[in-house]
């Protein structure tokens, strides 16, 4: 299955995701989550959310490369960016947000980071796209857009704005 | 042969001084010297410094990039802030450190420097952090290190000290946001100062306007041209229209005979004083790398006035140390599996 998504598209996925987790953080009795994007693509989809779902804790943003499994292979991303959480993790209910669940890895070095910064009362996982082909035994609790794809097909979200989203043979 | 014998044989003036510090993608493998890097090196240790500024907000102030690894801080010159921050840049990316004081102990016993880095790289050591009273101390090394071995120089000699360099490269961007516009003197002990000579090459790579030094005669090198900055005799004309200033710390250790008249003349000519101040630029920004002789490098109401980001800079050190020990070990290619 293959997707090209432009910005009205997403605009309107990210739309069911701000509905989904307004009725997840119901149900789980949550009043006011904190809310953290993973640079750089989960970063512009959560300031969306945040922003639709009005959310009233100031956004937060982490960056992973220093969390990541592969720094004995591939060294450091020299594009890292400084993680900024504006308020306390001990004991708060967080949405984490990313663009596109793929291995999982990266997720794994999210919640190892956020750890470092408090012991979270609980961590929500809201993904644009699941892509498949996990590596690590990791899902996401609000999904915009499921995709099947084989492990030699890629997808990117380009923005910050318009958003889209492309997949390609590489 | 004497390990002294083969540093006196290995020039640190070779001409691959610079090339011997970067891979073969031209990224930092080892940090010896400010001299010969790329504008673009240097920027790129100062952005992922300003990443690692955050793990100080972390409830857990480490991040687990180097877990594993094994750090010798081998120190054959006393120092305390500097190794401490190296110590705690290592340990807040998860490495395992060993601090040793050579002063102490092989050396004292006779053992060679060469010997000395064989044993411990046979205890699987992947980085040295080097401090040596000989100029040229920490490229020897480099050049006898096993590949998969990254090496960084603490401060050799009268030659360089790249990692204080950079920390006040990185402090002025931060205060000042932009090299271009920037007029920088450093004022005092030129003469021994490897502060001076890193921060000389880093400050014209990064393209200030104008580099100036300002001291005594005694405390300059013979040949101030190989400087590149310009040499004033005196505080009054030196600083005038500066943006930043750098106090270095009179080496007394390093002076041998009578350099300066005393230490009260030196600080009526060289002292920086709150009425001095008032020559260069209202926002001046003063550093000094420490320790500060105070009421000889400075007045305290100038080392801890509005003008003074000496902590800052002392903060400042731990995260440029954690880039540059992550980049270059990061970057050593023999370490990776494939």
């Amino acid at each position: 299955m293959d997707a090209e998504l432009n910005a009205a598209d997403i605009d309107g996925i990210i739309d069911s995701m701000a509905q989904q987790l307004l009725a997840k953080m119901n149900e789980k009795g949550i009043q006011d989550p904190l809310m953290i994007g993973i640079h750089t693509g989960g970063l512009w989809v959560a300031e969306k959310l945040h922003q639709r779902m009005k959310l009233t804790k100031p956004l937060g943003e982490i960056d992973i490369s220093f969390y990541r499994d592969d720094y004995t292979r591939i060294g450091l991303n020299p594009q890292v960016k400084p993680s900024q959480i504006p308020s306390e993790v001990e004991s708060e209910d967080i949405i984490l947000v990313d663009d596109v669940l793929y291995t999982g890895r990266t997720i794994r070095a999210a919640l190892n980071e956020i750890f470092d910064y408090g012991r979270a009362n609980s961590i929500t996982l809201a993904v644009l796209v699941d892509r498949g082909q996990r590596e690590l035994p990791l899902q996401a609790d609000v999904i915009g857009l499921k995709l099947d794809l084989s492990a030699q097909k890629q997808v990117k979200l380009t923005g910050p704005a318009p958003l889209a989203l492309e997949t390609n043979r590489n | 042969m004497s390990s002294s014998e083969q540093m006196a044989s290995t020039s640190f003036k070779a001409p691959d001084s610079s090339s011997l510090q970067l891979n073969d993608q031209g990224k930092l493998r080892h940090f010896l010297t400010t001299d010969g890097l790329s504008k673009e090196v240097l920027t790129e240790i100062m952005d992922v410094a300003e990443s690692f500024s955050s793990v100080s907000d972390q409830a857990v102030k480490k991040v687990p990039l180097l877990r594993g690894k094994t750090i010798v801080n081998l120190f054959f010159e006393n120092s305390t802030r500097t190794r401490t921050t190296f110590d705690l840049a290592a340990k807040r990316l998860s490495a395992d450190v060993i601090n040793l004081n050579i002063a102490t102990s092989a050396a004292s016993k006779g053992e060679s420097i060469l010997d000395t880095i064989r044993n411990l790289e046979a205890m699987h050591a992947d980085m040295f952090v080097i401090r040596h009273a000989d100029s040229g101390a920490a490229h020897f090394i480099a050049r006898h290190v096993a590949p998969h071995v990254s090496v960084i120089n603490a401060g050799d000699g009268q030659h360089a000290h790249p990692t204080q360099a950079m920390l006040d490269m990185f402090t002025i961007r931060r205060v000042k946001k932009d090299f271009s516009h920037l007029k920088v003197a450093i004022i005092g002990d030129i003469l021994h100062s490897r502060v001076a000579r890193s921060q000389i090459h880093a400050l014209n790579t990064l393209g200030v306007k104008e580099v100036r030094v300002i001291a005594p005669k005694t405390l300059l090198p013979s040949n101030t041209d190989a400087l590149g900055a310009h040499v004033y005799g005196d505080l009054r004309s030196g600083l005038d229209d500066i943006d930043v200033i750098i106090m270095l710390r009179l080496q007394r250790e390093r002076m041998g005979g009578a350099l300066l008249p005393s230490e009260h003349e030196y600080f009526e000519c060289f002292g920086l004083t709150e009425k001095k101040l008032a020559y260069a630029k209202p926002d001046v920004t003063v550093m000094h790398p420490g320790p500060i002789n105070r009421g000889i490098e400075m007045d305290a109401a100038v080392a801890d006035g509005p003008h003074s980001v000496i902590l800052q800079q002392v903060t400042n050190g731990i995260a440029v140390r954690m880039a540059v020990m992550a980049l270059c070990m990061g970057h050593n290619t023999a370490g990776k599996k494939s």
